[in-house]
């Protein structure tokens, strides 16, 4: 089936509606996405967003940018950082104008709190920035953007699942993609393409990610043509629930709880004397694991608690609900009378596809772009987040620059008619790939593959690394993807066939996988969530530049590097 | 533990009518229910199909019937059920099964639609935020937790009994924009639910309440809707 638009926007989470309302109600725009728009990732963001409103105390969109740079360990670009901050008062009242239900003040207005890596005066003190919805402030921006959307009579199609781009001259005119329910193909030829696919954080065993998340428009688009960026940093969030990876929001720390060890011990207070429990997550995250390589996880396992129990019922029932309500049902905890037992989980790549700050898709270490073809959101790298993302910059990051990118394509599609396109069956390509998935009669299963994929990265490629594992993993995942290759799919019905995904999925999440370990096996430094045992200090003299990654046929990436824009702040220890 | 699943099977291409079929499965306590039909899906029976994307209760995908109740299958661990090592799953009532646990939600949404469940304001919008008391936006909490999973207009017989019935979501989601300060379309809102499909087709039989995952006392935010209108009504003779 053949489909016509000024725009396709490939994803239905907050970076790709908000570029969609952005478009506007006379450019012709299609929304799909794999899962129905309300059930996308960001729905699972928690704490909040950052913004220098100033509503609780003093605050500055520039001490909001120093904090997300050092935040970044320095690897930040200070441009587009600096549009971050300074657009996030507008962006939040943005919100609230659209009717976002926030949290308010005694006088009525939004209120905030503290989150990590957030402080007043250049590092000084932790500061209240986080605007914020009880704990499901991504769920309710993502209804009401949704539902700006449905007011606008936005077209969606949802339920479909994009295979490829469709790129003629460098130039892109289209996506196909397979409706599950039918299991048809579906061409849909446009002006511009917006990649608002989210992250890949399945790739890792645990995750705090959604089963959606792996990373497929990051993938189609690598192998594309498009340049990957700073793939090795990882972000593994301190407080997953042991076991499961469930998100307990950074806010439970911003309110006041503290994480422990087996002697009773408010550990952090060691670790970072000023700001304690509310340093960066990457930091947080190899605090635990230190605790827990010396012995102190509770019960001599590996895990620490997560003790809230002080904060008093009215604290935890009208801004921690959910979580104290995840606690409860996942691990048994009475979040008022008992710590949570809590261990780092994947949680968000900070690379992602390698774009302009609007969006524009680059190739390589050039500034070359593919006409037509934008990203934003996780699965963009602008690169706002650097080494390490700041908790509550992601909802800003996907709204500035979603915004950002609805603006870009729209003085794009003013300047070009849309693309004929060569050929009589641009999805003839897709169809044959799938045919071929289906005919394969190999021995394999898609999911023993990413259950030793997501082992294998867990293991070496998560918040410690090794050159010498590293080397090992290289290897290991090049197998994986010759095993892809005899994967055979069970179901051959038209209808939900979930197999299949899952074989295009895994295959997604391989390529994203060696791009990762290629990236922090070539990072001969630790920096922010990259963190090399075998070289623990950051080296600005050769490491101050972005990584790049360009997808070859069939054999591992090709790494490149890129300066790094410093503006404001010059790089400096990073200690907290 | 072994555990004997049995699972409501339909395929739109081979199958002229739903039949079920069991797996078994060894399990633990902690176990969701969710990664028991992954584990199906995975190990024994590719072919099944049902919705599940977040896994913690927060996108609304995995509504369904399991022994008989409505639940989230991301949110219910083996343990919750006290009773026995058999579960039946089931699709969600009141909609039509697409394939297997997959059910055509899009009456559902097209309810949702029909509301208008979005912020109108005939006031122009100030530099900074609307002002808005805390206890206002506290008082429309309980709303925000809803997650579209649809467990309880399924759970609905009103909404099983008359298909034209706006059903508790969509009211709820009303009550959500009625009740919330800054939204002036309170008369046309309000008058687009005074009647029998809409607000007094609640007959305040509780199941929507009962079944809601995210523990949203549902009935008595209709109620308080149904309250506002006779108050309406009042200020108007």
């Amino acid at each position: 089936m053949k489909h016509q638009y000024d725009v396709v926007i490939v994803g239905a989470g907050l970076s790709g509606l908000r570029a969609a309302i952005e478009l506007g109600e006379d450019t012709r725009t299609a929304i799909i996405s794999k899962v129905f728009a309300t059930r996308s990732h960001s729905g699972a963001a928690q704490g909040g967003i950052g913004a220098a409103l100033g509503n609780e105390e003093e605050d500055h969109w520039k001490w909001h940018m120093f904090d997300t740079v050092k935040g970044s360990d320095y690897l930040g670009d200070q441009d587009a950082i600096e549009i971050l901050t300074r657009d996030a008062p507008r962006t939040i009242y943005e919100l609230e104008h659209m009717g976002v239900p926030f949290n308010r003040t005694s006088d009525g207005r939004i209120a905030q709190r503290a989150f990590g890596g957030h402080t007043s005066n250049f590092g000084k003190a932790p500061i209240k920035r986080a605007c914020f919805a009880a704990d499901r402030t991504g769920r309710v921006i993502l209804d009401t953007l949704w539902e700006k959307c449905l007011q606008r009579g936005i077209d969606f199609f949802n339920e479909f699942q994009i295979m490829n781009l469709t790129v003629q001259d460098g130039q892109c005119c289209g996506v196909t993609a397979y409706e599950l329910a039918t299991g048809k193909l579906h061409h849909f030829h446009s002006k511009a393409v917006l990649l608002a696919t989210g992250g890949a954080g399945k790739i890792y065993r645990t995750s705090s990610n959604a089963f959606a998340s792996t990373g497929d428009g990051m993938a189609i688009a690598f192998r594309a043509g498009a340049a990957l960026e700073d793939m090795e940093f990882v972000q593994f969030h301190p407080t997953g629930i042991y076991k499961l990876g469930i998100l307990i929001s950074e806010a439970v720390r911003g309110e006041g709880g503290v994480l422990r060890n087996s002697e009773g011990e408010r550990f952090m207070e060691r670790y970072a004397p000023t700001i304690k429990d509310l340093a960066p997550r990457d930091m947080v995250s190899r605090c635990i694991l230190r605790e827990i390589q010396s012995g102190r996880g509770i019960d001599g396992k590996d895990y620490v608690f997560l003790d809230l129990t002080h904060l008093g019922e009215e604290v935890i029932s009208s801004k921690l609900a959910e979580i104290s309500g995840f606690a409860q049902i996942y691990a048994g905890v009475d979040v008022t009378k008992e710590p949570i037992p809590v261990q780092p989980t994947c949680h968000y790549m900070m690379g992602g596809i390698a774009t302009d700050t609007d969006s524009r898709v680059m190739i390589d270490d050039q500034d070359q772009t593919i006409a037509g073809l934008y990203a934003a959101g996780e699965c963009a790298c602008v690169s706002v987040h650097g080494a390490n993302r700041l908790g509550c910059n992601s909802l800003l990051d996907v709204l500035v620059f979603g915004r950002r990118a609805g603006r870009a394509i729209r003085r794009y599609i003013h300047t070009i008619g849309l693309p004929s396109l060569s050929g009589n069956d641009p999805t003839g390509e897709t169809a044959a790939q799938i045919a071929a998935l289906l005919d394969n009669s190999g021995e394999e299963r898609s999911s023993t593959i990413r259950t030793d994929m997501q082992a294998i990265m867990m293991d070496s490629v998560s918040v410690f690394r090794h050159r010498d594992a590293l080397l090992k993993v290289m290897d290991k995942l090049r197998l994986l993807k010759e095993r892809c290759r005899h994967i055979s799919i069970q179901d051959k019905g038209h209808c939900f066939n979930r197999d299949l995904l899952d074989a295009m999925e895994v295959g997604y999440m391989l390529d994203l996988a060696e791009a990762i370990t290629l990236g922090a096996l070539s990072r001969d430094e630790s920096r922010g969530a990259h963190y090399r045992e075998d070289c623990p200090d950051r080296d600005d003299k050769h490491w101050l530049v972005h990584s790049l990654f360009r997808y070859a046929e069939s054999e591992p990436p090709h790494f490149l590097t890129k300066p790094v824009k410093i503006t404001e702040f010059e790089p400096q220890e990073r200690k907290y | 533990m072994k555990s004997t699943f049995i699972i409501y099977r339909y395929d739109p291409d081979v199958d002229s009518e739903g039949h079920y079929q069991e797996y078994s499965l060894e399990t633990g306590p902690t176990d969701k229910i969710l990664d028991c039909l992954n584990r199906i899906r995975w190990e024994q029976d590719p072919t099944l199909a049902y919705r599940f994307s977040c896994a913690h209760g927060i996108c609304g995908s995995d509504a369904m019937v399991i022994n008989g109740r409505i639940e989230l299958a991301c949110q219910k661990l083996i343990r919750d059920f006290r009773t026995a090592n058999n579960f039946v799953i089931e699709p969600l009532p009141l909609f039509n099964v697409i394939k297997d646990l997959v059910v055509d939600m899009n009456p559902f949404f097209e309810k949702h639609r029909h509301i208008r469940p979005y912020l109108i304001s005939d006031t122009d919008a100030p530099e900074r935020e609307r002002l808005q008391e805390a206890d206002n936006q506290g008082f429309v909490e309980p709303a925000l937790r809803c997650i579209l999973c649809a467990s309880c207009t399924a759970a609905c017989p009103i909404s099983r009994a008359n298909p034209d019935y706006f059903g508790p979501a969509a009211l709820l989601r009303s009550f959500r924009y009625l009740f919330d300060s800054r939204d002036t379309a309170t008369g046309s809102r309000l008058a687009q639910i005074d009647s029998s499909n809409g607000i007094w087709g609640c007959k305040t039989m509780w199941w929507c309440t009962d079944v809601c995952p995210k523990g949203i006392p549902v009935t008595k935010c209709l109620g308080q809707i149904k309250r506002l209108v006779k108050e309406k009504e009042k200020d108007r003779t």
